[in-house]
């Protein structure tokens, strides 16, 4: 319990951790609060042509008169959605990998090994794809489950050679000696000991789930319903938002997944710094 | 080293053979004829019809047994077959791949070098500069977290609609032919600035970063105390950190080609700049499967290939490979 509250305390103390999760959290309440704040939905044509953004459309119109701050605040969730279940899905197939491999070790290992470089070698691009035009309706999920099923690799190495170091410790020795089930070691004896470590990769995987999917939103490659960042960025560049100097169309969503991703990176330092006494700034 | 040479050998060519059976599984076992889908999407009227449902239904060979459709593909493959291309018919995939294929090489080879050799200089510069480091990390944080295509856009607006210094979109000046002449070379170098520049200051905060943390980390290992208490001169421990901190930097490469590509590709369209990322986008609009099976191909090809040129140059840097111990970049 002290050991908690002595986290808790150099948690709230670190000024990297303080920004970031004040940006997560600004842009977490925007995405709940934000479509009360709106009267239109995304797909409604409500004002002028291409309107700068004025006290009636606080972001301006597209060049269809859709209001930009309407399809900002409603494309805010799929984008959490996307980081979260990407983030979780890879987190937990790296720690699956990672775990059996560097605890067995041997044959199985080396089986793990070249799977997690082949996946490694497949960009998550170029399988969608080839699955985008067979799949003909797509949903936000099914992005997810695809980012977070190819991006385990690198996270699954990481903790393979941390499982590697750990599984010779003498606790380790002793927990076999004493019958435990190899899964049940895995589970309560060197996953707490790293359990710092996972929570900082479920982090970077969630800034890096949303990261890909702008990138394949924008290619056309994401859901083909709904407003997400990549896509209104995507519809900007098609309908010569850039030509037109229709800047109020694509400068939001790029600012906003600069700041939720960078606020990521920035707390995943100061989660370092918090964990690892050595770091810490005195 | 041969078997580290091996290794890798055995993993690249199963990573292609699984790459090209991916390709071949998803039209045939996705639920319905992958001929009447492609044929009804694709928006054609009257006798191109008929033409290219013959010519669909004898590129798939869906009348043979399943076995032998595998090994006409791969025999397809090798003799540079990808079909035809149903929004330039009748081109092949495979010309109009090679077409675009230039841009793509000459906007990711001096982006990944250039930003790789400046990021880690200039990482390794703000490891021991308090004042640089202080603008660094802030600056180098937000590039990382930059969308490759917002930069893109963000550029494209500044330096084309704003200030009118580079002109948007294309390869080169619609008004010409490709020729041998300076102002054609001219023409191709102004198109391809903006798109190269996009693509290095992403990368390079990315390397900067890595670089600043890897040095710090050296310079607190126990050997850098050990020379600095026996009086070698800062330099020298300096050099020795950054010589250790370059080998995981040269992993990285090979740890984010694939992103790289994707970023590539994304940038491309933002500057309509037509190499494969641009015309991945007008498959998709023009539902031109074959073109797109094929530039996911060639994605992969291109990938395999900078990950096998990232194990030679680490082979050439760690000495340990050298000396034939398997450690290092697994």
């Amino acid at each position: 319990m002290k050991k908690k509250n002595e986290l808790l305390y150099f948690a709230l103390r670190n000024t990297k951790l303080r920004i970031g999760m004040a940006v997560l959290l600004f842009f977490l309440l925007l995405m709940i609060i934000g479509p009360h704040l709106t009267p239109y939905k995304p797909a409604d044509f409500v004002g002028p042509s291409s309107a700068p953004p004025s006290k009636e459309f606080w972001f301006g119109t597209t060049t269809f008169g859709e209001d930009v701050f309407t399809q900002f605040v409603y494309g805010l969730a799929p984008t959490f959605l996307v980081g979260i279940v990407g983030g979780v899905i890879g987190t937990l197939l790296g720690m699956l990998i990672g775990f059996v491999a560097g605890y067995r070790g041997g044959a199985v290992d080396e089986v793990l090994n070249i799977l997690t470089n082949v996946v490694l070698t497949i960009p998550v691009l170029a399988l969608l794809l080839v699955l985008v035009a067979y799949i003909p309706v797509r949903g936000v999920l099914i992005e997810a489950v695809f980012i977070g099923l190819t991006s385990w690799p690198w996270a699954a190495r990481a903790i393979r050679s941390q499982t590697f170091s750990l599984r010779t410790r003498d606790f380790v020795g002793l927990a076999k000696m004493s019958g435990m089930s190899s899964m049940k070691i895995i589970f309560t004896e060197i996953a707490p000991n790293m359990a710092s470590y996972l929570f900082m990769t479920f982090i970077l995987m969630f800034g890096n789930s949303i990261l890909n999917a702008a990138t394949l939103d924008f290619l056309g490659l994401g859901p083909t319903e709904g407003v997400s960042m990549g896509t209104m960025m995507n519809l900007a560049v098609q309908w010569s938002a850039l030509m037109l100097g229709v800047w109020w169309w694509f400068i939001p969503p790029g600012i906003a997944i600069t700041c939720i991703v960078g606020s990521l990176y920035v707390m995943n330092v100061g989660l370092d710094e918090v964990f690892n006494p050595k770091l810490r700034e005195m | 080293m041969k078997r580290y040479f091996g290794r890798k050998l055995l993993i690249y060519a199963l990573t292609f053979f699984i790459a090209v059976t991916i390709n071949w599984m998803i039209p045939r076992f996705m639920p319905g004829n992958p001929v009447d889908i492609m044929i009804s999407r694709a928006g054609l009227r009257g006798s191109a019809v008929t033409q290219m449902y013959s010519y669909y239904m004898d590129a798939f060979g869906l009348d043979q047994p399943i076995w032998k459709q595998y090994l006409n593909f791969w025999i397809a493959i090798f003799h540079g077959d990808l079909g035809t291309s149903i929004f330039l018919f009748p081109t092949p995939v495979i010309q109009v791949i090679k077409d675009a294929l230039p841009y793509d090489v000459a906007l990711l080879l001096p982006s990944i070098l250039l930003s790789w050799f400046a990021g880690n200089k200039f990482g390794a510069l703000a490891a021991r500069n308090k004042n640089l480091d202080n603008t660094l990390l802030p600056i180098g944080y937000i590039l990382t977290a930059v969308p490759y295509m917002w930069l893109g856009i963000l550029l494209a607006w500044v330096f084309c609609i704003v200030i009118r210094i580079f002109p948007l979109g294309g390869g080169y000046d619609f008004s010409m032919q490709p020729s041998y002449t300076w102002d054609f070379y001219w023409s191709l170098f102004n198109h391809w600035v903006l798109p190269f520049l996009s693509l290095f200051i992403v990368q390079f905060g990315g390397w900067a970063i890595g670089m600043r943390n890897l040095i710090i980390y050296e310079l607190e290992a126990d050997y850098s105390h050990f020379l600095e208490a026996l009086g070698a001169p800062r330099k020298l421990i300096r050099n020795y950190a950054y010589n250790n901190a370059i080998l995981p930097q040269v992993t990285g490469v090979a740890l984010q080609i694939g992103v790289i590509v994707t970023g590539a590709l994304a940038t491309e369209v933002v500057f309509a700049y037509p190499g494969i990322g641009y015309l991945i986008l007008q498959a998709i609009h023009n539902q031109d499967y074959f073109l797109l099976q094929g530039c996911f191909l060639f994605v992969v090809i291109g990938v395999l290939i900078a990950n096998f040129v990232v194990d030679i140059a680490y082979i050439l840097i760690d000495p340990r490979t050298r000396a034939g111990m398997t450690g290092g970049a697994e």
